[in-house]
């Protein structure tokens, strides 16, 4: 895979700048990542003067959009905060948060609303924790062909933390949820432009008090990154990211449908099996996104690589099952005619990343193309030829690496 | 290491060390928010020149920062004017109607002519 090829590049635009000048600023030094984007442009700045952040793909500067270097998925099944995956609609999100005069409103189609500080928050609701994968809808739709506009990620655009923080189901019985109730909508602290749609999301009532769905204030053990959300972050465990409201304060529940433009005009897909349709099909019923596919990656091997036959090739990476755990990860090193089943690690949550290794041995010298398949507990496995549709969403195709054995 | 042992032997040697507290905090006390300002960074790439570029410069960066358009996928005429029509009329950008056909035309073309 193309997007681990890292080149050192100095960005010399400061002719007038001496040696010593240069020397003493190392940001003028300029990492460079090839992320493999068919037809490109397919070269990323590796940054490393975002706050709260370490280095990170950089896809956008205004609203923030960063992605994860792909090389961090092999340390672990936790992906760090400080190199967590950011994404933001609009520019216009504060610098700071009042931690003192925050209040998370709770309103709408309820018996009393309420207002709750981050104190009363923690302290009144019994606390929850749990693993989830959060994931872009759009994540890999740089590998889209034919290509689309958007976001062009590589396949950065998720990470898995521990969340903790309060059941939403709780903090909505405390308001009391009159009958009549069909969805709960959730906006956060973030401003559109003038009169353009503010980022608001809703999930059904049901979904909403199903006890999974909860409200983060902490994530791997610590309070959120600003640019992840902070204070509070809307967690949807097996959702695609385009729900977990970051920021989120306030929380409205609605006795009609939300026909806001977020919900019925943007992430929709094909009401079609991996939300595929052929580019330029017409009349293809539209629903909005929803539950998550499973996904696989190798993280210790790189297209390129050369390894050696007649000896076990350790090969390791990680899985998820999407809306529910990994039942198993297989992996072939004939692409895709045989499959051999790989170890799976630790279960840290049935929504978190799984750690998945395999030993094959390639039996001669030659190229081969390694290909890694989860199938989750729904029985639901990754398809063989990628899906396509206009928005870019739910890319889950079947992975490869293709190396080279001596 | 059973628990008996564990209070018996290490636990005052633990205390003397201030490494445990006599009791242990709830996570509700611990889970302290600290209020932080960040800074975010303002850098931004250049346009390759062309015809059009100013039209560009002009209108498309109030809502995002250039990058947003030099990491497009090559589009068709028809398929950038679908993207200036919904940052027009879906997003509510401020464009100024005379520049919309140099947006267009620019943006039809800078990936080409970028290569």
């Amino acid at each position: 895979m193309a997007h681990h090829l890292m080149t050192r590049r100095f960005v010399l635009g400061a002719g007038a700048m001496g040696g010593l000048a240069l020397l003493s600023k190392p940001s003028l030094a300029r990492t460079m990542i090839d992320l493999g984007l068919p037809g490109g442009p397919a070269e990323r700045q590796i940054i490393t003067d975002f706050p709260e952040k370490a280095a990170m793909v950089l896809q956008r500067t205004r609203g923030p959009l960063l992605e994860t270097p792909f090389d961090v998925f092999d340390k672990g099944v936790f992906t760090p905060n400080d190199q967590f995956f950011v994404r933001w609609h609009w520019a216009f999100i504060p610098n700071t948060v009042d931690v003192d005069g925050f209040a998370l409103k709770v309103h709408g189609h309820v018996n009393q609303p309420l207002s709750l500080s981050l104190k009363e928050l923690v302290k009144d609701f019994p606390r929850v924790e749990l693993a989830a994968v959060n994931q872009c809808s759009g994540n890999s739709r740089g590998f889209f062909q034919p290509r689309v506009p958007g976001g062009e990620w590589g396949n950065g655009a998720m990470g898995n933390a521990l969340w903790a923080g309060v059941r939403l189901k709780d903090v909505l019985d405390r308001a009391g949820v009159k009958s009549g109730a069909v969805q709960v909508r959730f906006s956060g602290l973030d401003q559109a432009f003038a009169d353009a749609p503010r980022f608001i999301k809703s999930l059904d009532i049901d979904h909403a008090r199903d006890g999974e769905v909860m409200i983060a204030y902490a994530m791997n053990g610590e309070q959120l990154p600003l640019l992840n959300g902070f204070p509070l972050r809307l967690i949807v465990p097996g959702w695609y990211s385009t729900y977990w409201i970051k920021m989120l304060n306030d929380i409205e529940v609605l006795d009609q449908p939300d026909d806001n433009f977020w919900m019925a005009k943007a992430y929709k897909i094909p009401d079609t099996p991996g939300a595929n349709m052929k580019p330029g099909e017409t009349d293809v019923p539209m629903v909005p996104i929803n539950k998550m596919v499973p996904r696989s990656f190798i993280t210790n091997l790189r297209s390129g690589d050369k390894v050696s036959a007649n000896a076990p090739l350790l090969t390791r990476g990680i899985a998820f099952g999407g809306d529910c755990g990994v039942a198993k990860v297989d992996v072939s090193i004939d692409g895709g005619k045989t499959w051999t089943p790989a170890k799976l690690g630790k279960d840290e949550g049935k929504y978190g990343f799984r750690q998945w290794q395999a030993e094959p041995t390639l039996p001669a010298a030659g190229d081969y193309t390694l290909m890694v398949r989860c199938t989750n507990d729904n029985g639901l496995a990754q398809p063989d030829t990628p899906n396509w549709n206009p928005g870019g969403y739910m890319r889950n195709v079947i992975e490869s690496v293709d190396v080279v054995a001596g | 290491m059973s628990r008996a042992i564990l209070s018996r032997a290490i636990l005052p040697v633990l205390l003397a060390l201030g490494l445990l507290a006599l009791t242990a905090p709830s996570y509700a006390e611990s889970m302290a928010f600290k209020s932080e300002t960040i800074e975010l960074p303002f850098g931004t790439p250049d346009f390759p020149p062309g015809p059009g570029v100013d039209a560009v410069k002009k209108n498309c960066l109030l809502c995002h920062s250039p990058r947003m358009i030099l990491y497009q996928p090559t589009l068709t005429k028809e398929g950038w004017t679908k993207e200036v029509d919904k940052m027009i009329n879906v997003f509510k950008a401020p464009v100024a109607k005379e520049d919309i056909p140099a947006i267009i035309d620019y943006l039809t073309h800078f990936q080409a002519a970028k290569e």
